[in-house]
Order: structure tokens, then sequence, then C-alpha cells
């Protein structure tokens, strides 16, 4: 599980991001992929350095932060499994593989195992449509998911 | 010669096990001591023949696939290297049926080389429609895209040269290209394909915009779901400013185009235009209200053309091959072709590039194949979720914006999924105002609210309660979302929900009779 950092250390690197990429036009939201990149998640410390670099009011960097799914207010777990529960998933069983998931797991959608292993979200359509259902575990994507593959995912993010 | 492999290196090859086929096929190479190149393509588009590995022999290329890690042994055996048979033998890729019915012409290159070659880009036509671009003023770029009848694929179907002629015409100091490739609609991967595919046709693509409309600046906002689309287009922008494509001087003309890749943050909403603006723009992804219209007051308040992705990969080979060559392609006001997506519980899952006017029929039986699951089709969702669910009784729709307008549909990006018989309609209905409910940006009552209203009606239709006055609510609700919401998210929602009630409806009817009825 990653440490959370101190919050000295979040304003210096966080600073140290904004004056890297604060010349690019609309820089807000490369700012803070990069700083979910840096930390696992965007910490609540480092709004008002963002608000003060940028000159926004930390309402406005709030706003942005709380309105787009991708950024995490906690640092993020050792992996992270997303399903995809769209229309095409959805005709090939997707609910029935998200249930099969859930039980396996012992967790909901939204939730982290207790041992913070994985964290299991849902996610809407990830362009695998005619490889349907899908999912992406870190990154990684995998298509046609069926009881094999899902024992696969399981046992990996246990090990 | 040194034999030359091709394994994709497509997400949707890579989801269906193409790394590990890679790996074994390089292991397999060094243990018999063979010499072979391996080129990492793209995806031609045909998922159910992936991972499809190709080899180019003295007679061309030959395909094989589905081809497992387990299978790479027997294919070396077999002496595949020469286009040997076995029993994943498919032979020349254009000859393969799914391939040889198509009429590719955005797709033309697709999946065929190595993405971020220049070279074999430029081998098979790439920078011919640039090329000429630069000789020419601006206005006749423009006309010739307004003659070609090329029309947003986004989903909108606006005439892009009306477009560009508005932002051609505005003054600005600063003008911008903007490519949406917010591509968030479940059933469609085309603007997946065309960037990790064949990069460089929508560089290309946008910065013959650039040259038509004076804009000298461009950003492709890439979903972050995309994660290997949006490594590509990185490296393909740093080739193409190396050499010369982008630049002060634009293929050595005094035109300056640059280019930046910028990646989304998990908000469907942001596909709609002007929330994509207001994300770009570091914003919350919230609909502007229009007009203004973007081609007037845009990205951060200049002139700004944003078009879909297929849309500015269409552009090059009008440029190249002229308009009356692309207008040839199609029916009625929906020229040229369409990347057709053919996705969810189908045979022949995968991208069909053809020109306007297949019925739905000929695309889900014929090409598709039916279902995956082998049961009979119940319904078709066409143009993603916003899109309508059509019966079997409609399957003689032509492929074309007013003829699927006609019966309450639409095609939107041109994605298909088939559903089998144990679809319930209902459960579809629920989950369009659930995702609705999930993904909007909060800005318009109707959308906000109206979706929320939404599940929890047909909620009550589900349990019994009320169903014939709660599908009038529901009836009425979806109304108001249509004519009253600000986009398309809420304003096209009703389009699955009503099509759900409307042509199905015994799954509406309440649970008691729906239970007896089985």
């Amino acid at each position: 599980m990653t440490m959370q950092a101190a919050s000295t250390e979040i304003a210096s690197r966080t600073a140290a991001i904004i004056d890297e990429m604060k010349g690019l036009e609309g820089p807000l939201l490369p700012i803070l992929h990069s700083i979910q990149e840096e930390f696992g998640y965007v910490p609540k410390d480092a709004l008002p350095v963002i608000a003060d670099g940028l000159n926004l009011s930390r309402a406005e960097v709030h706003g942005v932060v709380s309105f787009y799914h991708d950024f995490r207010a906690k640092p993020a777990r050792r992996h992270v499994l997303k399903l995809c529960q769209a229309e095409a998933c959805q005709s090939m069983g997707s609910d029935a593989v998200a249930a099969k998931v859930k039980q396996l797991l012992g967790i909901d959608f939204h939730e982290t195992t207790r041992d913070g292993s994985v964290t299991l979200e849902p996610v809407y359509c990830l362009g695998l449509c005619a490889c349907s259902p899908s999912a992406m575990l870190d990154g990684e994507v995998i298509g046609r998911l069926d009881d094999e593959k899902i024992e696969e995912i399981v046992a990996e993010v246990h090990s | 010669m040194i034999p030359r492999i091709y394994i994709p290196a497509d997400s949707g090859a890579l989801a269906l096990g193409a790394e590990k086929v890679a790996r074994a096929i390089e292991k397999e190479l060094k243990e018999r001591g063979v010499e072979a190149k391996i080129v990492r393509n793209g995806s031609r588009g045909a998922y159910f023949l992936e991972p499809m590995v190709e080899v180019a022999t003295d007679k061309g290329r030959v395909a094989y696939g589905p081809i497992k890690p387990s299978d790479v042994k027997s294919l070396f055996d077999s002496g595949f290297l020469t286009g040997g048979h076995h029993k994943r033998w498919l032979g020349a890729p254009d000859k393969i049926p799914f391939f040889a019915k198509q009429t590719r012409l955005t797709f033309a290159r697709c999946g065929i080389n190595d993405p971020l070659s220049l070279d074999a880009y430029k081998s098979l036509g790439g920078l011919r429609g640039l090329q000429n671009a630069v000789a020419m003023a601006p206005a006749d770029v423009v006309k010739q895209v307004t003659e070609s009848g090329l029309r947003g694929r986004g989903g909108a179907g606006f005439p892009t040269g009306i477009k560009w002629k508005t932002v051609l015409d505005t003054a600005g100091a600063q003008k911008y290209i903007v490519c949406n490739a917010d591509e968030g609609d479940s059933a469609t991967f085309a603007d997946r394909m065309i960037m990790e595919g064949d990069p460089f046709v929508l560089i290309e693509g946008m910065a013959i915009a650039g040259i038509a409309t004076g804009a000298t600046k461009g950003f492709v906002y890439v979903r972050s779901e995309y994660p290997h689309a949006v490594a590509t287009m990185n490296k393909a922008v740093a080739i193409a400013r190396k050499a010369g494509v982008l630049g002060l001087n634009v293929l050595s003309s005094p035109n300056a185009f640059d280019m930046e890749i910028r990646v989304g943050a998990g908000a469907y909403v942001c596909g709609e235009e002007t929330s994509l603006l207001n994300s770009l723009e570091g914003k919350r992804g919230v609909v502007r209200a229009k007009p203004p219209l973007p081609a007037i007051q845009g990205l951060f308040g200049k002139p700004t053309v944003i078009n879909n992705v297929i849309s500015l990969a269409s552009v090059p080979i009008i440029m190249d091959k002229g308009a009356a060559y692309y207008k040839d392609f199609g029916m009625g006001r929906s020229r040229g072709t369409i990347p057709i997506q053919i996705a969810g519980n189908v045979k022949h899952g995968g991208l069909f590039e053809t020109a306007f006017g297949l019925t739905l029929g000929e695309i889900v039986d014929d090409i598709g194949g039916g279902t995956a699951s082998g049961r009979p089709v119940k319904a078709v969702q066409v143009g993603g979720p916003l899109g309508a669910y059509f019966p079997r009784s409609l399957f003689d729709t032509p492929f074309d914006y007013e003829e699927f307008a006609k019966r309450d549909g639409l095609i939107g990006h041109a994605g298909i999924t088939v559903f089998d018989d144990t679809a319930d309609m209902l459960k579809q209905a629920r989950f369009a105002m659930e995702f609705c409910a999930i993904e909007s940006c909060g800005k318009c009552t109707p959308c906000r609210i109206g979706s929320t209203r939404g599940v929890e009606v047909l909620d009550k239709v589900a349990a019994g309660i009320e169903a014939e006055k709660n599908l009038a609510l529901v009836t009425d609700l979806c109304n108001t979302m249509k004519f009253g919401s600000l986009c398309a998210l809420g304003g096209f929602t009703p389009y699955p929900v009503m099509s759900s009630i409307t042509h199905f409806p015994e799954d509406f009817k309440p649970a008691p009779a729906r239970v007896a009825a089985e």
C-alpha cells in the first residue's frame, strides 16, 4: 500500500509539477494527471498549491477535481480492476462477470478488499466492444472474459 | 530476404492475447535459430480473427488467426514463414470475406504496417492530401471538403465543410483545431483503431484543417480509457514534428501548424463538444449553451473547428483523390463511407468500412453472422448508449443519417450492439437512465433530475406498481428530456428508453404477467 506523503512534501512536489506545466494552454488537467501519477491520487494538500500557482480559487480547483471520475482522493491500491459495464459488454453477460468477481473478491464496486490489494471499479466502455466482456487491470486490457480468465485475474491480484 | 512477421499491438488484439503470442513467436524463433523481423502493426479490425498474425511472403501477405500462444509451435512446424498451410490459415488478408466486402477509404492503411513508420505511411499514399492542400488557397480546400459531402462522423452529421467555412470566415488572431477523441459510446472503437493503427492520417487531417481555416494549433482530446492510443499519438506527433509535417513550415510551406495530445479524465459528457472545450481549458466538463457556436467562440473564446477523429481522418483521402471520388460513394445526403463497428453479442465483430446504404439486416446477419451465442437476435442498439434499440422488424432500414432519423433512431458514431433474445429491454431502458444520471454534467434540470426520476419510475414499472400509469409518466419525462436538455446526453437518452418501450412492450408488462408469460 502506498504511504501517504507528508503535507510539506506534497506541497513541494506539487509546486515542481506546476512550474513545469503552467506554460501549457489550459494546464489544469495535465497538472492533475501528473499529480495523480506522482502520488497515486490527488492529495487534498495539493489543491491550495494548485490554486495559488494558477491564480484560481480553491473552490474552482476542488470543483474540477471532483467533477472527473478519474481523480482519486485516496491513494491507489496495489491493483485497480475496472470491469466494463456498458451495453456491448452487457450483451455478453458483464452482469454475471461482475457478480462473480464481486463474490470472489468479497467486495462491491468502488470498494477495496480488506487486505488493501485491489480496488474494484466499473468503467463505461474500454473500446473493446468486439471483444466483450472486457476489463482493465492496472492499465492492461483483457477481452472475452470467461470463468478461467476471471480466476486468473483474482489469483493475480491476491498474489 | 529476412521474413517479416506482423503481430498487432492494437488494444483489442492485446486484450485477446497478442502480447503472449508475440513472446511465444520470439521464443520459437530463438530456439529454432531462425532469423525474422517482427513488426507490430495495428489491427485491420476483424476482432473475431484476432490475434491475427501475418507473414510477408514472395506471393504477398498470408494471414493466420485467431492465434493462441499454444498454436505457435505448430505454426512453425507447418512452415508459416513461407505461407504454409495450418488449421488457422486464412490466406491473403484482403481476400478474407470480411475484408473483401469492405470499401476502405479512411481505414485504407489501418493495421497494415507499423503505425509509427512515416515511410510506410507515405508508401501507401500518405501525405499526398496535405501536399495538395499546402499548394491551394484555404477557401479552395474548404470548398473541396464541402463538395465531398463529408458530414460529422461523431454522430451529429453536420457538414464538415460548412463548419470549416465558418471558422475560415471568422477573424481571429488565434484559431484552433480540436479533435474529439473522447470516444465514450459503447460499441464504438473506430477512433481508437485509427489512433493506434494509423495515427499519421489523423495528424494529416488536422494539419489540412489548420491550413484550410487559418488555425495554427491543434489539440487531440483522447479519453483516459485509451492509454495505448495516447501513447501512439504522442509518439506519432513527435515523429511528424521531426519530419516537418508539423511545425512552423508544414511540408516546407509557409503554413504553420502544431498540435498536442491531451488526456480526458473519465467523464463521458466530455464527448459533447462544448464540455470538451471546457475540459481542455481546465474547467469542469460542463456543457455550454449554444450560440455562440464553437466555430465562432470556441476554445479560449477563439474560432475553433471541433471535429471527430473519423471526420478529420477522412479528409486526407478527399484532398488526395478529390471531392467527386469520395462523394461517389454512399446514398442520399449521406456521402462517402462509414466505419461501422459491429459489437456485442455477434459472431463476426469488428470494424467494417463501407459506403452508406447497407441495411441493418445485412450488417447484422450477413456481415456480423448473427449472435455469438447462436440464439436469435432480439434487438440492436445503433449509435451507442444514446441510440435507439431496433427490433428485427426494422432490419430493412438503410444505414443513412436520414433513414435512421425517420425511424426515430440515429446512426451516431456508427457503433452497433447486438443483443440476443435473453436481453431484458426494461433493464436496458433503466440502464440508459442510470447511465445518464451517472454521467450528467448537472447543468440542466431535465438531464440532471430527469434521469434519476427516470430510474425510479422504471423501477416501479419493473415492480409492477401501476405500470401503465408509470409508463405514461416515463413517456412524458422522455419528452421533457428530449426537448428541454441542453445537449445530446439528456436530449438523446430518451431514444434507447422510448424505443425499448415502443418496440418491446412485452418486456414492460407488470411483473406477474411477465412471469406468467414465461
